[in-house]
C-alpha cells in the first residue's frame, strides 16, 4: 500500500502564504536557499514580503531581530544546520535575549537530507535551540503540522523555532487534526510501551506500534510535536501509563526530544527509557532511506528498543 | 531647550568615569571615545527622541553595537531625562535598570540589547527595512568599534544595506584605533577603512569624532544623502579627556581607584574643547 | 605544463566531473565546471606536490571553499593519479562512498587538505595554513578556490582581513566570479559585483582574469608569487557551467543530474580527446 507523502517545508511555505494574505507586515527572510525552503513561494507571489539576504546566515537573523523592532514580523528560514549554528549567537544575543519576535525556520534538518552527506546534516539545532531562554521548539510530523506550527507561530509573542526534512514524508495528519503549541498529541493508545516521538520519527513510531500489536504488545504513540514547552503532564501520564517509554527522533542522542523527555521523567516519575536518535556521530552521504535504515532510525529499531525497554520495566 | 554640546560632553565624561568608579568595572576607555557622537546624537537635534515617551512610534532609532560602552549611553540617556540621573550610581549593580551590557527589557530609552559584538548593524538595517517597508520616516542610527568591524557579520550588514538602499541608516565607526588585546592595527589593521566602505557601497563621511559640532553637521549631510546608506567614519582618541587612559588598551576595561577616579575628573572637568 | 595539454585536462576532468553526477544522480554541475580550469591548472601546472605522497609536509595546499563543486575536485586529483588505481566508477554521494556529497578530509580521498560544504570558511583556513608556513620557515603555497556568491559570509571578510593584517603574501585566491549563486545572480543579492575594488580596499594584491584562460591563469599565479606583502586575490570571470552548451550561464544546473538525452550531448562535447 503506497502511503501519500508530501515534503513538510511545503507547509512552511503555505502558511507563509496563508499569513501574508492575511497581515501584509509578515516578511520572509532567506539566506539564498529560497526555493529549497520554499520561502520562495512567498517571492513569488508577495516579492514585497520577501527578502534574499544572501549567504550570510548571522546577518540574516540579526536584520529578522532589527525587522521585528520595526513593527513586523520575520520568518527567517534557511538550512537548519546554518541557521542554528551559524547564527546562534545572534539568535541568543540579539533574538532570545530581546524576547524578539521572530520566528525561525530550519530546513534540510536530519540525516535524511541524504547524499548532500555530514556538512549539511543538522543533528544538533534542536538541543542548541532548546537551551535558549523565551525559544519555543517545535518538530513537526508532516506537512500539514508544519503548516499548523507556522501559523501557530505568528499568534504568540517571541521567538520561535521549527525544524523540518527535505525529503516528502508520509501524510500523518490532516486539515481536522487539532494542533495546539505545547500540548502533545496522542496517536495511538497503549498500555505496554510508551513511544514518543517528533518529526518524520511519529509515523516510524505508528508502523512500529502496529508492528508490536501483531506480538501482543500495546504501544501508546505519542507525538511530542513541541519540545520546548514539553507537555510534561503528556510525558508524565504516558510514562506513569506504560511504566516506559521509547523516545525516537531524527537528531543527536544528546540535547534533543529524547533527553527533554528524560529530564521530564527524571524530575517528575522516573521510568526505565530507550533512545532512538544518531549515536554520538555525524553522518554521510547516501539515500535518505539509506541513511535512516543504517543509523537505526526505522520502525524496526522502534520495535526493538520497546521490547528492550519493557524488559527493564 | 538650548543645550551648550560641549558642555554636556563634559558632564557625560564625569558620569561615565564616577559611574565605572561606584560600580567597581566597567568600559571607561571606548565610552569616552564615543562621548562626542552619543552627544551630538541626542543634543544636537540630530535624533527625534521624546523622553517622556521612550516608545513614540516615530521616533528615530538608535542602536548601540558595541555594547560594552553602555556607560556613555546611560549618561546621555538620563541627561536627556529617560530616566533619573540618580540610576546611574547602580551601574552594574544586582537589581539595577543598567545592566553591564545593555539591556532592552531593562532601561528606558533602550533599544535592543547590545554585548555580542558584531550585530549591530544588521538590527540597525532590520529596523530601516521595516521602516521602509511600513513607509514611515524614522532614521536609524548604529554605533560600532573599529575592532568590531573585524566581525565578518558587519560586513555581511555592509553588504546588504546598500543593496536594499537604506539611505535611512547611519552608522558611526568610532575609530579609536585600540582593542582590548592592543592596538587595532597590530591585531588586525583596518587600513584603507574609507575604502572599504566606499567599496561596499556606503556615502562615507570622514569627521573628528571629537568635534561634537562637526559631528551634528556629518550626521545632517548624512540625513540629505539618498539611495544609499551613510557611514561616519568618527577618528578618535581612546580614553579620550583623560591622560593617562588616552590610547592605552589597558584601560579598555578597567575602573580608576579613588585617587585615579580624582585625577580623571579634575582633568575633564579643566577641558576647554 | 604546456597550454594545449592543460586544456586537455581541463576537458577531461569537466567529462569526468559530470559522469560522477550523471551516474551518482545527484550534485552540482554548474560551479563544479565553472572552476575546472582553474582546478586543472593548479594542479597540473601551478603546485609543488606529490600526487603518492599527499601528505609530503612542504606541499601546497589547496583547498576548495566552495565545496558543493566537489566534483571537479575528485576528478582532477584522480587524474593526477592521487588514487591507486585511478577510480572508475566514483559512487559520488552513495552510501559507503569516499566521495562524500561535500568533500571530507576524514572520508578517505588521498589529497583532500580541508573538509568544506559550510561556505565561506576558506580564506580564513587558508589563511591559518599559510600563518602556519610562515611560522614554521616553510615556503610552501595555499590556494583557495571561493566562490562570489561565499563573498556575502562575513567570515570570508573576517579572514581576508587577517590575512592582510599578517601579510600572507603566501595565500593565494581565487574567486570563480560565475555571477550566479543558488537562487540568484550576485547583482540580484548583493548589489554591484565589484569584488576586485573590495578585496584591493582590503589591501590585497588582486588581479582580474579570464578563468577559463589557462594562461591567465598560470600568469597570474607568476605575478602574485613575484609579489610580495599581501595576499593575493585572483578575480576570475567565468561561467556557470562552462562547456556545457545546455548548461553554461543556465542557474538551474547549480544542482542538477543530465538526463540521458543530456549526457549524449555531454559526450560529444566534452568526450573523448
Amino acid at each position: 500500500m503506497s502511503v501519500k507523502k508530501i515534503p513538510m517545508r511545503d507547509g512552511y511555505g503555505k502558511a507563509l502564504l496563508e499569513l501574508i494574505a492575511a497581515n501584509p507586515k509578515v516578511i520572509a527572510l532567506d539566506a539564498d536557499v529560497a526555493k529549497s525552503t520554499r520561502s520562495g513561494w512567498v517571492k513569488d507571489k508577495f516579492p514585497d514580503n520577501f527578502i534574499d539576504m544572501g549567504i550570510a546566515e548571522q546577518d540574516l537573523a540579526g536584520t529578522a531581530a532589527g525587522l521585528a523592532l520595526g513593527g513586523m514580523l520575520p520568518f527567517t528560514s534557511t538550512y537548519a544546520v546554518f541557521m542554528a549554528g551559524r547564527a546562534w549567537d545572534e539568535i541568543r544575543t540579539t533574538i532570545c535575549y530581546n524576547n524578539l519576535n521572530v520566528k525561525i525556520a530550519g530546513a534540510h534538518a536530519g540525516i535524511s537530507v541524504g547524499p548532500d552527506g555530514a556538512t549539511h546534516q543538522a543533528l544538533e539545532d534542536v538541543a542548541i535551540m532548546r537551551v535558549l531562554p523565551n525559544m519555543t521548539v517545535v518538530c513537526p510530523c508532516d506537512a500539514e503540522e508544519t503548516r499548523k506550527a507556522t501559523l501557530a507561530f505568528a499568534k504568540i509573542d517571541g521567538p520561535c523555532y521549527v525544524r523540518f526534512g527535505r525529503e516528502a514524508v508520509p501524510v500523518v495528519t490532516d486539515e481536522t487534526t487539532p494542533f495546539e503549541l505545547g500540548k502533545a498529541r496522542l496517536c495511538r493508545e497503549g498500555s505496554d510501551v510508551a513511544i514518543i516521538a517528533c518529526g518524520a520519527m511519529v509515523y516510524e513510531s505508528l508502523e512500529a506500534a502496529k508492528v508490536l500489536a501483531d506480538e501482543n504488545i500495546s504501544a501508546e504513540v505519542i507525538d511530542l510535536h513541541t519540545v520546548k514547552p514539553i507537555d510534561v503532564d503528556a510525558v508524565v501520564a504516558a510514562a506513569k501509563k506504560c511504566g516506559c517509554v521509547v523516545t525516537a527522533e531524527e537528531h543527536q542522542i544528546f540535547g534533543g526530544m529524547g533527553s527533554a523527555v528524560a529530564e521530564c521523567l527524571a524530575k517528575n516519575f522516573p521510568a526505565p527509557q530507550e533512545f532512538i536518535a544518531i549515536q554520538d556521530t555525524f553522518g554521510e552521504s547516501g539515500q535518505p532511506q539509506e541513511l535512516m535504515d543504517a543509523y537505526g532510525l526505522n520502525q524496526s529499531s522502534i520495535v526493538a528498543a520497546a521490547k528492550k525497554v519493557i524488559a527493564r520495566k | 531647550m538650548e543645550v551648550n554640546l560641549k558642555e554636556m560632553c563634559r558632564t557625560v565624561r564625569e558620569d561615565i568615569l564616577t559611574m565605572i568608579h561606584a560600580a567597581g568595572s566597567g568600559h571607561p576607555g571606548g565610552s569616552l571615545s564615543s562621548v562626542e557622537i552619543m552627544v551630538a546624537l541626542y543634543f544636537g537635534d540630530v535624533m527625534k527622541v521624546d523622553a517622556k515617551n521612550p516608545d513614540w512610534n516615530d521616533r528615530d532609532r538608535f542602536i548601540l553595537s558595541k555594547g560594552h560602552v553602555a556607560p556613555v549611553l546611560y549618561s546621555v540617556l538620563a541627561r536627556k531625562g529617560f530616566f533619573p540621573v540618580e540610576e546611574l550610581g547602580t551601574l552594574r549593580k544586582f537589581g539595577s535598570i543598567l545592566q553591564g551590557h545593555p539591556h532592552k527589557a531593562h532601561t528606558p530609552g533602550l533599544e535592543c540589547s547590545a554585548g555580542s559584538l558584531g550585530q549591530g548593524l544588521s538590527v540597525a538595517n532590520g529596523i530601516a527595512l521595516a521602516f521602509k517597508k511600513l513607509g514611515t520616516g524614522q532614521r536609524v542610527y548604529c554605533l560600532m568599534g573599529d575592532g568590531e568591524l573585524q566581525e565578518g557579520q558587519i560586513w555581511e550588514a555592509a553588504m546588504f544595506a546598500p543593496q536594499q538602499k537604506l539611505d535611512n541608516v547611519c552608522a558611526i565607526v568610532d575609530y579609536n584605533h585600540v582593542q582590548l588585546d592592543g592596538t587595532v592595527e597590530e591585531i588586525k589593521s583596518l587600513d584603507n577603512l574609507p575604502a572599504r566602505w566606499n567599496d561596499f557601497g556606503w556615502n562615507v563621511i570622514e569627521v573628528d569624532g571629537h568635534d561634537v559640532n562637526a559631528l551634528v553637521h556629518a550626521f545632517k549631510l548624512a540625513a540629505l544623502t539618498k539611495d544609499r546608506p551613510s557611514v561616519l567614519i568618527a577618528h578618535t582618541v581612546k580614553g579620550k579627556g583623560v591622560s593617562f587612559m588616552e590610547g592605552d588598551c589597558n584601560w579598555h576595561g578597567n575602573c580608576p581607584n579613588a585617587e585615579q577616579l580624582a585625577q580623571a575628573l579634575a582633568e575633564v572637568r579643566g577641558a576647554t574643547s | 605544463m604546456e597550454t594545449a595539454a592543460l586544456q586537455k585536462v581541463a576537458r577531461r576532468v569537466r567529462f569526468e566531473a559530470v559522469r560522477m553526477i550523471y551516474e551518482g544522480k545527484e550534485g552540482h554541475p554548474g560551479p563544479a565546471l565553472s572552476c575546472a580550469d582553474i582546478v586543472a591548472t593548479l594542479y597540473f601546472d601551478v603546485m609543488n606536490i606529490r600526487p603518492d605522497q599527499p601528505d609530503w609536509e612542504d606541499r601546497d595546499r589547496f583547498i576548495l571553499s566552495k565545496g558543493h563543486g566537489c566534483p571537479i575536485w575528485y576528478a582532477t586529483l584522480n587524474e593526477r593519479g592521487y588514487n591507486n588505481p585511478k577510480v572508475e566508477h566514483f559512487h559520488l554521494r552513495e552510501l559507503g562512498s569516499i566521495f562524500q556529497g561535500h568533500p571530507s578530509m576524514h572520508s578517505g580521498v588521498p589529497g583532500i587538505d580541508m573538509t568544506t560544504g559550510s561556505l565561506g570558511n576558506g580564506i580564513a583556513i587558508g589563511a591559518g595554513m599559510a600563518y602556519a608556513a610562515k611560522a614554521h620557515h616553510k615556503d610552501y603555497y595555499t590556494y583557495v578556490i571561493c566562490g562570489d556568491g561565499e563573498m556575502q559570509e562575513g567570515v570570508t571578510w573576517e579572514g581576508v582581513n587577517m590575512a592582510k593584517g599578517r601579510g600572507l603574501d603566501n595565500l593565494v585566491v581565487f574567486v570563480d566570479n560565475n555571477g550566479f549563486q543558488s537562487y540568484k545572480t550576485i547583482e540580484f543579492t548583493i548589489g554591484q559585483n565589484n569584488m576586485a575594488d573590495r578585496f584591493r580596499a582590503f589591501g590585497w594584491h588582486t588581479q582580474e582574469i579570464n578563468g577559463h584562460d589557462v594562461e591567465q591563469i598560470k600568469a597570474a599565479v607568476t605575478i602574485a608569487k613575484a609579489t610580495s606583502g599581501s595576499p593575493h586575490a585572483i578575480i576570475c570571470r567565468t561561467v556557470k557551467g562552462k562547456g556545457l552548451s545546455y548548461m553554461e550561464n543556465n542557474n538551474k544546473w547549480h544542482k542538477g543530474v543530465p538526463t540521458e538525452e543530456q549526457w549524449e550531448i555531454t559526450k560529444r562535447e566534452l568526450g573523448g580527446e
